[in-house]
């Protein structure tokens, strides 16, 4: 499973970084804290934040994550998404709050066998 | 050069969190006890209390920084400092303006008084003011240097809203005239933790909410007197003036 897999299931907005869009989904991470992220995020993971900071396109590529998806609405502030563009990490975005979208997610990783109950 | 020992991050009674003990003049004299010549007013998204203090600190001989804490969109929280009442007054209506209309509960949050040199309430604002406000920390600095103001990331060695717990590390293009660290820790831990801050000047504030932990720890500043500039070149380093953690 890719990231434009999940972006179709989903629904979910492209705001930038659509090199990355072929990146492979191995697991997710959901937290608005960006030194817990930095700590505990692993690569491939889809990371589900309502923060909107330059420094969230940074972590996002210094972990190797899958794709940033945006809660609420969000959008990624300018210099977030030009370095989502240069570091081909997406960044997505949702209508749905952070419970819901991770809730989403679980489920769809889990019928593609990704994350395991 | 003359030493003067500063106390950069002293809330009032108007932080919801500050001990109603947090009187100007109960400020004043604990300040005065603790041997401090300067104290940095830095109440939560609001200078309101500022004005007063100043007054109370002419008379008693201790000089107040006018300042703020803000809380940035980010829930980082930054010292921002102002050299004049228009400035301290034109960046009170920017908080305002961005502050999300979230009621203050005081059973739950404390209370959010304005006092005058009396003690005697002259307001209470009504929303919380420890909420973030709609600025992201990047517009909030752009918009304290415009102002000719400083820009301090508070005590960024917390986990609750300190830079790095909020963001991960410190971005290189952020103007920062100094980074401030609590009590809780000293300058070599912080640069041995992490290498990147040895460029950064450091101050060291109490983030006082109640009179006895004024000046538990301060900051030297080695100045001629205690205007803002003597201030800000302190703080940049410059023509001799100096600042030291104790």
């Amino acid at each position: 499973m890719n990231v434009s897999d999940l972006v179709n299931d989903l629904g979910l907005v492209i705001y930038s970084g659509k090199k990355g869009l072929e990146r492979a989904i191995k697991g997710g991470y959901a937290s608005d804290l960006l030194s817990d992220v930095m700590g505990n995020a692993r690569e491939g993971q889809v990371w589900i934040t309502l923060q909107t900071h330059k420094n969230v396109a940074a972590i996002a590529s210094l972990k190797d994550l899958a794709a940033v998806i945006l809660v609420k609405g969000n959008q990624p502030d300018e210099d977030t998404a030009s370095h989502s563009d240069e570091e081909e990490v997406p960044i997505l975005g949702t209508e749905l709050n952070a419970f819901e979208i991770t809730g989403k997610v679980y489920e769809k990783l889990k019928a593609h066998e990704i994350v395991q109950s | 050069m003359r030493l003067y020992r500063a106390d950069l991050h002293v809330h009032t009674v108007l932080s919801p969190c500050g001990s109603l003990e947090m009187s100007p003049k109960q400020i004043v004299a604990s300040a005065r006890k603790k041997g401090l010549d300067i104290l940095g007013i830095t109440d939560h998204n609001s200078t309101r209390q500022c004005e007063v203090m100043k007054r109370v600190g002419v008379r008693e001989g201790i000089h107040i920084l006018c300042g703020v804490e803000v809380n940035t969109r980010e829930e980082v929280h930054c010292l921002a400092f102002f050299e004049t009442t228009e400035r301290l007054e034109a960046f009170e209506q920017i908080m305002e303006n961005h502050l999300p209309d979230i009621k203050n509960d005081p059973e739950k949050f404390g209370y959010q008084a304005v006092v005058d040199e009396d003690e005697l309430i002259l307001d209470q604002p009504g929303k919380l003011l420890i909420s973030a406000i709609d600025l992201s920390i990047e517009e909030v600095e752009k918009k304290v240097h415009e102002m000719g103001g400083i820009f301090i990331p508070a005590h960024i060695d917390r986990m609750r809203n300190g830079i790095i717990a909020q963001l991960g590390f410190i971005p290189g293009t952020l103007q920062c005239d100094a980074l401030e660290i609590s009590p809780f820790t000293n300058h070599e831990t912080m640069v041995e933790e992490y290498r990147y801050l040895e460029n950064y000047m450091f101050i060291q504030g109490s983030d006082a909410h109640y009179p006895d932990d004024i000046g538990r720890v301060h900051t030297r500043f080695y100045i001629e007197n205690t205007g803002f500039t003597e201030i800000k070149m302190a703080l940049a380093g410059l023509n001799g003036r100096k600042t030291e953690l104790v």
